[in-house]
């Protein structure tokens, strides 16, 4: 084995290392987050009995699930009841893995380690697990793989309740996987690469995609919550209705992963709305964070933790907000809203790119990214100003005429 | 819609989604830094004499106490009121009389786990001896430990309950 093989692998360990212990306890510390800022929102405490502040309240709930009694419902089939909670865990990591954390560090080491022999590395490391060049098509691929957990945990538990998770859970992944995958074509036609880090340098030349390609970012903000089971799009879990959906029959640490799970896979999708839309590790108004080096890399993957702490709160801003959709509005806003206005999206970016790149002849990446943020800028009026008027969602424009135009009482 | 759902009439400015998503997002935000309601139980407690918002009211029926007199002895004079009123039968009383003719409680017992908390037993008492006390933490390492003898009911120190008073029905 030659020694810039070996230190490539040393380095992938390394990264393994750090992103999956980053990432478990981030998690452990998600849960706590996620209590607070309900609290908070709540004009309660949360939990500060356990540490200072609370601080260890997730450990506490981690070896209260690892001691708890694991029961397994009498008619349940054991095997795939016993795997759903590893398929859904696995997928929500393994996602972890393609997300750039950082901006490349340069490194330049040759070491000999006794008897293993030399390690070598010349270049720039990507400060990413796996620089896959197929980007965020493994995250889509995966990402709908999560379901497969959610739906066997539903089916293999023989219970009403839980089948009829399974069953939502399914039936929302389809609806949104298809606008989740159309709100990234656009992303696709601008940077002209699946990669996530070309798609970082491209917006590091231009503007963040969230400016050109606002409707993207929001399809995909949309689709990501539904993605993730996350209100007001948690229908599979539905306490209101279905006791705890999927995971009803789970107990003790199986129940505990598939929590892991979902806000694994809140962090994943955080982390691509990072990435793809808010320019990934990308520090805006200057072009030093991408020379390289150690301080760059540092403040950099600060910057990505910032923007991703953002997401993540606006994620459980949007859950302490919204009540949950009802069955029927959920897909109607999936196949009768997100869908149509993701392909129409498509047809009015490529129009305008190819109107600005061929008659107009704009080169640069910032003029270029100024000019669809404008065209985004009238869409959002147009849209928004129709969304509003409430007449997508009803379905029918009948009751826009029929509705009594009421004086709001002050 | 294909299930048959009722769709209400509103106006439309109510049907709005995202006008009404970020109006509830900023009163959530809001939210987050007014003062908190929690009271933190162990650190702070309800008194009686707190005035603030977690003023625990002078009606209260906790626990009962039995008040003494100046010697040190209960009060009771074993009249056998409190046991015939009480609703729960939760009061064990077994008279004694002393040389003077003074009647006194051999055994005055109260099972609290079958007291019902309704101050009779203190409505009743013609010696204003047994009261239900402003009294809230009774927890105990076992169910026996929930009968209160005489020795145990005259050594609580806590305030007595004020009952309701016809006079000032409101307490104010």
């Amino acid at each position: 084995m030659n020694p810039e093989l070996k230190g490539f692998i040393l380095l992938s360990v390394l990264k393994m290392l750090f992103v999956f212990t980053v990432i478990m306890v981030g998690v452990a510390l998600l849960t706590l987050m996620e209590r607070k800022v309900s609290a908070w929102m709540q004009n309660r405490m949360g939990p500060n009995r356990v540490g200072p502040g609370g601080l260890l309240q997730p450990a506490a709930d981690g070896l209260k699930n690892i001691l708890k009694e694991e029961t397994y419902p009498a008619l349940a089939n054991r095997t795939l009841f016993l795997l759903a909670p590893a398929l859904s865990f696995i997928p929500a990591l393994l996602l972890s893995a393609v997300i750039p954390f950082a901006a490349p560090l340069p490194l330049d080491f040759d070491v000999g380690v006794g008897p293993l022999g030399r390690f070598a590395y010349h270049g720039r490391m990507p400060m990413v697990v796996a620089d896959l060049p197929i980007g965020f098509l493994f995250v889509l691929a995966i990402s709908s793989m999560g379901v497969y957990g959610i739906a066997l945990a539903g089916w293999s538990s023989n219970s009403k309740y839980a089948l009829l998770g399974g069953l939502r859970a399914c039936a929302q992944m389809i609806s949104y996987e298809v606008a989740m995958g159309l709100s990234l074509i656009p992303v696709l036609l601008l940077s002209g690469d699946v990669s996530l880090g070309a798609i970082i340098a491209n917006q590091q030349a231009g503007l963040w995609y969230v400016a050109p390609l606002f409707f993207s970012f929001f399809v995909f903000l949309i689709s990501g919550f539904a993605e993730t089971n996350r209100l007001p799009f948690d229908l599979p879990e539905a306490e209101s209705e279905l006791i705890a959906g999927y995971h009803t029959e789970y107990s003790a640490m199986k129940f505990s992963f598939f929590f892991i799970a979902e806000y694994a896979n809140v962090v994943t999708v955080c982390a691509m709305v990072t990435t793809l839309f808010f320019g990934g590790w990308d520090i805006p108004f200057t072009h030093w964070d991408e020379r390289g080096g150690l301080l760059q890399t540092l403040l950099t993957a600060g910057f990505f933790v910032v923007k991703l702490m953002f997401w993540i709160f606006f994620v459980m801003w949007i859950r302490w907000t919204l009540p949950r959709f009802r069955y029927d509005q959920l897909m109607a806003l999936g196949w009768k809203v997100l869908m149509p206005l993701a392909l129409a999206y498509i047809m009015v970016i490529c129009v305008s790119m190819y109107v600005v790149e061929h008659p107009l002849g704009v080169a640069s990446p910032v003029l270029r990214s100024l000019a669809l943020a404008a065209v985004n800028l009238v869409g959002i009026v147009l849209v928004f100003g129709f969304i509003d008027r409430g007449a997508l969602l009803s379905g029918s424009g009948r009751r826009r005429s029929a509705a009594p135009r009421l004086r709001r009482a002050a | 819609m294909a299930i048959g759902v009722k769709v209400m009439k509103r106006p439309e400015r109510e049907v709005s989604y995202v006008r009404a998503t970020l109006k509830g997002m900023a009163l959530t935000f809001r939210h987050m830094f007014r003062t908190r309601v929690t009271m933190e139980y162990p650190e702070e407690k309800s008194t009686r004499d707190d005035r603030g918002a977690w003023a625990i009211s002078p009606r209260w029926r906790g626990t009962h106490r039995m008040l003494t007199d100046e010697q040190g002895r209960s009060k009771c004079v074993a009249c056998g009121l409190c046991p015939q009123v009480c609703p729960a039968n939760c009061i064990k009383l077994v008279p004694g009389e002393d040389e003077q003719g003074n009647r006194y409680p051999l055994i005055y017992e109260i099972d609290e786990f079958r007291c019902v908390f309704c101050g009779y037993c203190q409505e009743v008492c013609p010696e204003e001896a047994i009261h239900v006390g402003v009294h809230y933490e009774n927890a105990e390492y076992g169910r026996d430990r929930f009968v209160y003898d005489l020795e145990r009911l005259s050594s609580q120190t806590h305030p007595v309950s004020t009952l309701w008073d016809p006079t000032d029905p409101k307490g104010e």
